[in-house]
């Protein structure tokens, strides 16, 4: 990391370099694109994995914060901060021609802060809509719903984009642009659409069934989840996580509970931590036997949809009978976990680990190597290595193309450096990887549950944490593999029982904001196919 | 050979008695009218048949119960489904074509029923027996695409359009192999009327008379009737994961019925245009010589073996369409005109040689033709 220091002195010489339990550098901005470029493009640990976007109101500047990691080692990390203390017309430089994933977070910054990028090429606002009252995440911001009133009107979609663009000599121009063409015919996949698995609106230009350009609308169930959690405790905010992405609850209630447990320096007991790590593992599996299964009904093969459910459903009776919830299981809590598991639990996991299996090779000489199902398959969906870091595409997706991303293996958390198992990297980057890569991951994760199934200490379940937690001031990161890719939690905390800012790192929105990409030129049944195969789970996106 | 279950003698006895009491024309107008209502009842009980059996079978295939609710093992299902559909609202939609809009599901109903008409269902059940029955059939059924058509493009809906053009696609280049493996057959038997056909399968159905040459043309036929009937993996035009419902999507109510219902009768009728064409109709198993056999055969009534035959082919097809994903547009017209349609043309070629060649199976053993 000295290096790292010295290239970013070089680089800018007046930047502030703080040695946090993360580097941390401050700059003007700018001079901020410069420095992310150099770090980008700095050949002996390029750090081109925009891993959270987060925009801050610290109060008298208005700011955001890069965490950029290296992508051949998830470990490395930096954090980049910058801000402007105008707070009529804040400006800052964009990104997103270095890390394509900036687009999407930067229009959300936008909306939920109010700064604009200049270079951006479509400044408009995400989640929310354009007439929307105030910036729901600075701390000035009036929350009276009079200001906002629900709208029972029909209102036109506009496809037009303001963005600030700057020219060769400096100058800052500001521009409206046409997303589609005059006589694109576009229709609305979704936000009411069967296989968009959820409320997720692309409008659709199409050439015959041709995919021509795909622009995505996001935020029909925003419910500001990061807002809230502003004034609330950490205990509290806890079930919020749950609610994200919901089929992977478990994973993501235990990154909120890591943070918190690392900042505020608890304890949590072994048992506690076999119980967590197996829950996760269940859970994962539980994801990708509905990821398969719903992927297999987007192909248009109900009767796989259904083997899925057959089997997700002995997982979840599991869960029912440790903690009485299925879907949401309110297992984990700071300090360790709410339940303990039952007396048969483990005769009941070690019964499902080779039922497990046989059904992975039904799956197998049932849908995997069908001849439809692969036509419809391999080679759609291309997604390069490039591409997937440059739109932060982690997960089994991030892996079908052949980048190592896992969590799990480059910073090990709970168990998962006690425990031996494969990280499941395929290079082709189409649509079959993917899939392929769910179906072996269940396998990874069986094995993984097998290891522990037998070795779970007896102690606690629960360490002694105090009746209101508080966060010693500081920011916290905390990043975990959930079943979709990365997801992260960010306090920054001040010292109070509530954090000042939260942040969570979405994985299904790196997923959808590439799909414009990959599917630009493919069939509209394929354009469903591919979002099948990246499984999204849109209450993650509209946090 | 005694046939006592057989409805033959029943139907003599009640033309005789009407011909007895009254003149010519009454009798023959009432025949028309029992004949009509006979149809239309044959054609809805089938439908509520073929639904029930469809549920049940698919939840056999998926692990699941199916109806059990309304009714021992919840046959009555079907009948409180068609309740249900009868009373829904039909509701109106604005900006769309009025007229073709109401139109497109009589288009769809007619074509399926017009071709029942024509299938012999057993002996002398038969409502219309042309000489040309198999081009009729052909030329019917392929009605029904207008329905579809005009249903998409009337709807004013962009993915009701998509459905009924990739439907249009579809049924055009299906057809077309459909109509080629009846033709091969065509070519065996020699004939086009429907009971010239049975009438020549007594001992040896086409499907293994013209035995190569049969065999293919039967998987194509299969195929592509598959496909006409727009069930998966060849539902493209209502793709429900892809076009929510296709060209049906803006219809409601009873509409909706007539294009479900003759979805469900026309996988009835193709399989029983297999049936008849492919594995001799209504005629029992008969063999050569054995005479016992042939006699305990004919007990079973010929309409039971019509259905029979046909259930079985229907089973198959249900197989096919909850075990396969669905194809691309692409890929299925690629499959239609790049393999099915090449073979067929062969095909054809190969059963005149064969027929020419005296190389079919009655013409090596005599003993089989009728």
């Amino acid at each position: 990391m000295e290096n790292i220091k010295k290239l970013i002195l070089n680089t800018i010489t007046d930047a502030v370099i703080e040695d946090k339990k993360i580097l941390t550098v401050t700059v003007e901005p700018n001079k901020l694109h410069l420095l992310a470029k150099t770090l980008r493009d700095n050949a002996a640990m390029p750090f081109d994995f925009l891993v959270k976007l987060i925009g801050m109101d610290w109060g008298e500047k208005l700011g955001v914060i890069y965490l950029l990691a290296s992508s051949t080692d998830l470990s490395k990390e930096i954090v980049l901060k910058t801000g402007t203390s105008d707070r009529e017309n804040p400006l800052l430089y964009s990104v997103t021609d270095l890390f394509e994933t900036a687009h999407f977070n930067e229009r959300e910054v936008y909306a939920l802060l109010g700064i604009r990028f200049i270079n951006n090429p479509d400044m408009r606002k995400f989640f929310l809509n354009a007439d929307w009252n105030g910036f729901p995440l600075r701390k000035d911001y009036d929350a009276n719903p009079e200001l906002n009133p629900l709208s029972l009107e029909s209102v036109e979609m506009i496809d037009t984009a303001p963005r600030i663009m700057e020219n060769a000599d400096g100058k800052l121009i500001e521009e409206t642009v046409n997303i589609f063409e005059a006589d694109d015919y576009i229709i609305n996949i979704g936000p009411q659409h069967p296989s968009t698995h959820g409320v997720m609106h692309f409008r659709t230009a199409l050439n015959g069934e041709i995919v021509q350009k795909i622009d995505v609308h996001s935020g029909y169930i925003h419910r500001g989840i990061e807002k809230l959690s502003e004034n609330l405790t950490y205990p509290q905010i806890l079930h919020f996580t749950d609610r994200l992405d919901y089929l992977s609850a478990n994973i993501n209630r235990h990154a909120l509970c890591m943070c918190v447990e690392k900042a505020a320096e608890i304890e949590v007991p072994d048992r506690a931590q076999y119980i967590r790590t197996i829950m996760d593992e269940l859970n994962r599996i539980d994801s990708h036997l509905l990821a398969w299964a719903c992927q297999t009904n987007d192909l248009g093969a109900t009767t796989a949809f259904i083997y899925g459910m057959r089997e997700r459903e002995i997982i979840l009776h599991i869960f029912e009978k440790t903690c009485g919830g299925r879907l949401i299981i309110n297992q984990n809590v700071i300090g360790g976990v709410m339940f303990d598991i039952y007396n048969n639990f483990q005769k009941d996991v070690k019964e499902f680990i080779p039922y497990m299996r046989e059904k992975l090779k039904e799956y197998d000489r049932f849908f995997t190597h069908n001849v439809i199902a692969l036509g419809r398959m391999i080679g759609i969906g291309n997604l390069s290595k490039e591409d997937a870091i440059s739109y932060a595409v982690t997960g089994p997706a991030g892996r079908g193309s052949g980048w190592s991303c896992d969590i799990r293996k480059h910073q090990p958390y709970s168990l998962y450096d006690k425990v031996d198992f494969k990280e499941i990297i395929r290079t082709e980057g189409d649509s079959y990887a993917r899939y392929l890569n769910r179906l072996d991951e269940i396998e990874q994760s069986l094995h993984i549950i097998e290891q522990l199934i037998d070795n779970i200490p007896n102690g606690e379940i629960l360490a002694k944490t105090k009746a209101i937690i508080k966060l010693p001031v500081g920011e916290y990161f905390q990043r975990i593999e959930a079943c979709r890719g990365e997801f992260g939690v960010y306090i920054e905390s001040r010292g109070d029982k509530t954090p000042y800012r939260m942040k969570f790192r979405s994985p299904s929105m790196a997923l959808v904001s590439v799909m414009p990409l990959i599917c630009k030129g493919e069939k509209i049944s394929d354009f469903i196919g591919i979002g099948g195969s990246m499984d999204y789970v849109i209450p993650d996106i509209d946090r | 050979m005694l046939q006592p279950l057989e409805l033959t003698n029943l139907l003599s006895w009640l033309d005789t008695t009407l011909r007895d009491s009254m003149p010519v024309f009454w009798v023959l107008l009432i025949e028309f009218v029992l004949v009509a209502v006979a149809l239309l009842a044959a054609y809805a009980i089938l439908a509520i048949i073929l639904i029930y059996a469809e549920r049940k079978i698919t939840a056999f295939f998926q692990a699941r119960f199916g109806p059990n609710r309304v009714g021992i093992y919840g046959i009555l299902q079907s009948i409180a489904d068609v309740i249900k559909i009868l009373l829904k609202e039909i509701i109106r939609i604005n900006n769309v074509d009025r007229f073709l809009f109401f139109a497109a599901p009589f288009f769809m109903i007619v074509a399926s029923m017009l071709t029942f008409g024509a299938i012999p269902f057993g002996k002398m059940l038969h409502a219309i027996d042309f000489n040309i029955g198999v081009l009729y059939v052909t030329a019917v059924s392929s009605l029904g695409i207008i329905g579809v058509l005009l249903a998409g493009w009337s709807s004013n809906n962009k993915y009701s359009m998509i459905g009924a053009m990739r439907s249009g696609a579809q049924f055009v280049s299906y057809e077309l192999s459909a109509g080629f493996a009846l033709m091969t057959i065509v070519v065996l038997t020699g004939t086009m009327s429907f009971s010239e056909m049975i009438a020549k399968q007594e001992f040896c159905w086409n499907i293994f008379n013209g035995h190569i040459s049969s065999i293919i043309a039967f998987v194509i036929y299969l195929i592509s009737g598959h496909a006409e009937t727009n069930r998966g993996p060849f539902d493209l035009p209502e793709a429900e994961s892809e076009l929510t419902a296709g060209y049906h999507t803006e219809y409601s109510g009873l509409q909706f019925g007539f294009f479900y219902l003759a979805e469900y009768l026309n996988m009835f009728i193709i399989a029983s245009i297999a049936t008849t064409v492919f594995l001799g109709g209504w005629m029992p198993i008969q063999i050569p010589g054995l005479d016992g056999f042939n006699q305990v055969m004919w007990y079973i009534p010929s309409y039971a073996w019509f259905f029979g035959k046909t259930g079985v082919l229907i089973f198959l097809s249900l197989w096919v369409r909850w075990s396969f994903p669905r194809l691309r547009i692409d890929q299925l017209l690629n499959l239609e005109w790049k393999y099915l349609l090449p073979i067929n043309l062969v095909n054809i070629l190969i059963m005149v040689i064969l027929v020419l060649a005296g190389l079919t199976l009655t013409d090596l053993f005599p003993v089989l033709a009728p």
